[in-house]
């Protein structure tokens, strides 16, 4: 994992201080909240429903054992003894104090952590594949890449104030586990045929009211030339995205409107002129943080075999696990999905369990998904049973990665300002039904998504099924939208028509499976059924 | 009715105008007439209240019932967690405001 | 008339342009102006083929939060210009450690900044990470000495 060295914790040291100032001059009303809330919001305090928020960046969803302690912590101390794993593969708490925020922040720099560029018209959080340095199928490890883009990121000069936030993911392998495609850049990091590293680069994806998948704009960007042609992704950007239209301002929108090829064309040109400007860090920089993520010592002789005779841990581990490069060891996933749960929601207890367990069974390393689950990524084959007991003794031992019950859900309108309806009580409604129905266990790979508005925090587009939430004359109205992916085959969901109330939208999912349950053939997917017979059978069972 | 609301500046806490200041409880809420504005304007100057607004509200039997279901999730607590809104003991709540 | 030394911070030793800043448009069929003023929409390499004879570019800023000047500033220091490079409007103090950092040297606020303040927000980060124009060395290099 990779290690402040001095100059990274003295930026970090230095936030907190600065923060410190801020809220206390907002306290004593030197600020005012308009001159206040731009600042806040540089560092992820928002004002929700009930309270203050603070998103804490996990960058690249990489954590300590340490760390992990520390977020359980300050849910104890700070908040009222639980967070939520987000999307973006960080963590909100959801009932901060003002007066609290500079002593959260100090106690986040001790572990080094932060909660800088976690909102505001800047480069957030850069993510990745939860399963980065762990899976088999991986080129190499994307995350020194990821933290070469967090350091540059940090405080740049030019991009604080771009039009419109500004995510980046980036992945290195065929598979996409990090929904790549629908950021504002994706990177995947190829090999070349020569054998070199290089850097596919995805400008202008998104999910948002407008939702886009980002074209390939340059397919091997040499990794020494890296931040600069990023830098000169950003400027065009910076230059030229839309700034009078919120809706319209997104990257996406200006990669959409100039057409990909004159997008890439302005940066080339950009980038033509940025390399005169030797803005590119040293490599032996890129080497230096390569070393921190380099594989821990596997022992040669993991046995390789597992032994199944327990069947519930045999259903667990062939669904919540995944296969590691190293032999002998797999990745496991503690689902924070339990049925009738709340999607993402950890206690604190359960946090510096699963930091206790990320020490004992994973090298001391957990790591965050985008799904709203926690990976411990390197545990023996020999170890994951006993692993597994700890976990269900703990409530986290659900096996249901990627099955109807593993479902997204953003805070809604149980938590979120912008909310237009709740979507957490959707979410544990359609658990438990396919817990109570026994269809859950019959349905393999369903990836269903929801959101309380449409900006999509819930990834509702790319759900094989979809819900969106929306405001009917202060009703809560839900769309359902079928056929959407965030995977290598990235898709967009279809809406199926009108939208549901809260007890026909759990119908309307048990309708489209049913459909699904009829018609598929052969180990078929949900996804693969509805893209081989289409919407119409699915309208007709829904509208009839 | 029209009532006001916001959130206290240093704890964060979704607060009602109750005539004199502000209280946790919606039910206290006070109709502020066209008195809002002026009101608004002081108490934010006065730093009691952090992002205040005004919401139309109607008076029932029970309380005080916000014209807008997310205020009325506000003036209870999420709806999800019945044990951290400021009816935990009471099983009818939730469906209340829903 | 409005003593320019009050409402300018400046971090420059020459002294500052008297002649008013002209549009963009009004300086490129105009041979001897001086100074020129770019509006948020308006490509600074537009500038370029003159810089030259330039002796002050004012970036307006009319909202903090639209951050195209910093392109603006970059852009003319990274084409070598030396003449003063002056952020006016919304300007705030929060933002001026980033302007710096950008190329702008001299500030000319619509709300006047505090001194006290300034220095605070200037000496608030001791090192950075990005290469600019402003000649601090990057932590990256930094580490590799
Ligand atoms: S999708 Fe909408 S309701 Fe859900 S968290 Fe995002 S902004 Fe809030």
């Amino acid at each position: 994992m990779y290690k402040y060295d001095q100059w990274d914790q003295a930026m970090v040291d230095a936030r907190v201080a600065e923060f410190r100032d801020q809220c206390q001059r907002r306290i004593e009303g030197k600020l005012t909240e308009d001159q206040f809330k731009p600042l806040r919001l540089m560092n992820g305090l928002y004002l929700q429903l009930h309270a203050y928020m603070l998103r804490v960046a996990i960058p690249y969803g990489t954590l300590s054992g340490a760390q992990m302690r520390a977020l359980g912590d300050i849910a104890d101390k700070f908040d009222r003894k639980y967070g939520h794993f987000t999307t973006r593969q960080n963590i909100q708490y959801n009932w901060i104090k003002l007066e609290d925020a500079g002593d959260i922040l100090a106690a986040l720099a001790k572990v080094e952590m932060h909660a800088i560029q976690t909102s505001g018209n800047c480069i957030r959080n850069i993510s990745s594949d939860h399963f980065a340095g762990a899976a088999a199928d991986e080129v190499v490890d994307p995350r020194p890449y990821a933290e070469l883009l967090r350091q540059w990121s940090s405080f740049h000069p030019e991009f604080s104030y771009l039009p419109r936030k500004f995510k980046f993911a980036v992945i290195a392998s065929e598979t996409d586990r990090a929904a790549m495609r629908l950021h504002d850049i994706g990177i995947n990091i190829v090999r070349n045929d020569a054998g070199e590293l290089g850097a596919a680069f995805y400008v202008g994806g998104g999910m948002g009211r407008t939702p886009m998948i980002a074209p390939l704009i340059n397919g091997f960007v040499p990794l020494d030339r890296l931040i600069t042609y990023a830098e000169a992704c950003l400027r065009v950007y910076n230059r030229y995205g839309r700034r009078d239209n919120k809706y319209k301002a997104r990257i996406k929108i200006l990669v959409h409107e100039l057409g990909a090829e004159e997008y890439t064309r302005q940066v080339e040109e950009e980038f033509a002129l940025l390399l005169a400007q030797n803005i590119e860090p040293p490599f032996a920089e890129l080497e230096r943080i390569r070393t921190y993520f380099e594989d821990p010592a596997f022992a040669a002789d993991a046995p390789d075999e597992l032994d199944r005779s327990d069947p519930d841990f045999a259903v667990w581990s062939d669904r919540n696990t995944h296969p590691h490069k190293a032999p002998g060891y797999v990745s496991a996933v503690i689902s924070l999905k339990p049925v009738g749960g709340i999607p993402g929601d950890a206690t604190a207890d359960q946090m510096r369990l699963m930091a206790d367990l990320a020490g004992e069974y994973s090298f001391d390393e957990c790591r965050v998904t985008h799904t709203q689950n926690i990976v411990l990524p390197h545990v023996r084959k020999a170890d994951l049973f006993a692993l597994w007991q700890k976990l269900e003794a703990a409530g986290l031992g659900t096996p249901n990665l990627d099955q109807v019950g593993d479902i997204i859900a953003c805070p809604g309108l149980d938590y979120c300002s912008l909310a237009n309806a709740r979507s957490i009580p959707i979410a544990q409604q359609i658990s438990q039904r396919f817990a109570a129905n026994g269809k859950g266990e019959i349905l393999g790979e369903l990836k269903l998504k929801i959101s309380g508005c449409i900006n999509a925090c819930g990834h509702h587009h790319a759900g094989h099924i979809g819900i969106l939430g929306v405001d009917k004359k202060g009703v809560e109205n839900y769309q359902l939208s079928l056929g959407g992916s965030e995977a290598e085959d990235t898709s967009l969901g279809k809406i199926t028509g009108r939208g549901f109330d809260e007890a026909g939208i759990v119908d309307a999912v048990e309708t489209s499976v049913d459909v699904y349950l009829a018609q598929r053939q052969n180990g078929e997917r949900f996804l693969d059924t509805y893209r081989r017979i289409g919407m119409e059978p699915f309208k007709e069972a829904l509208y009839g | 009715m029209k009532i006001l609301t916001g959130n206290d500046l240093k704890t964060g806490a979704v607060t009602w105008w109750d005539g004199s200041g502000w209280s946790l409880y919606v039910d206290d809420a006070v109709d502020v007439g066209d008195g809002g504005d002026a009101i608004i304007a002081r108490e934010e100057s006065a730093r009691r209240i952090n992002a205040p607004y005004e919401i139309e509200a109607e008076k029932t039997q029970s309380g005080v019932r916000p014209a807008h279901i997310k205020d009325r999730i506000r003036g209870l607590g999420p709806t999800v967690r019945p044990d951290l809104t400021l009816k935990p003991g009471d099983p009818n709540a939730v469906r209340e405001v829903i | 008339m409005v003593d320019l030394a009050q409402t300018i911070l400046r971090f420059r030793d020459d002294t500052p342009v008297s002649d008013p800043a002209v549009t963009v448009e009004a300086f490129t069929g105009q041979s001897n102006a001086l100074a020129v003023r770019i509006e948020p929409g308006e490509d600074a390499r537009s500038l370029l083929p003159n810089l030259e004879r330039i002796r002050l570019v004012e970036v307006n800023f009319p909202a903090f939060g639209d951050g195209r000047g910093y392109s603006a500033a970059r852009v003319l220091r990274e084409a070598g210009y030396t003449g003063e490079l002056r952020a006016v409007g919304d300007v705030l103090v929060d933002q001026i450690g980033h302007m710096r950092r950008c190329g702008f040297d001299a500030f000319q606020p619509d709300q006047p900044l505090d001194a006290g303040d300034v220095e605070i927000a200037l000496s608030r980060w001791p090192e950075v990470y990005q290469a600019t124009t402003d000649g601090r060395v990057p932590i990256w290099n930094l580490r590799h000495g």
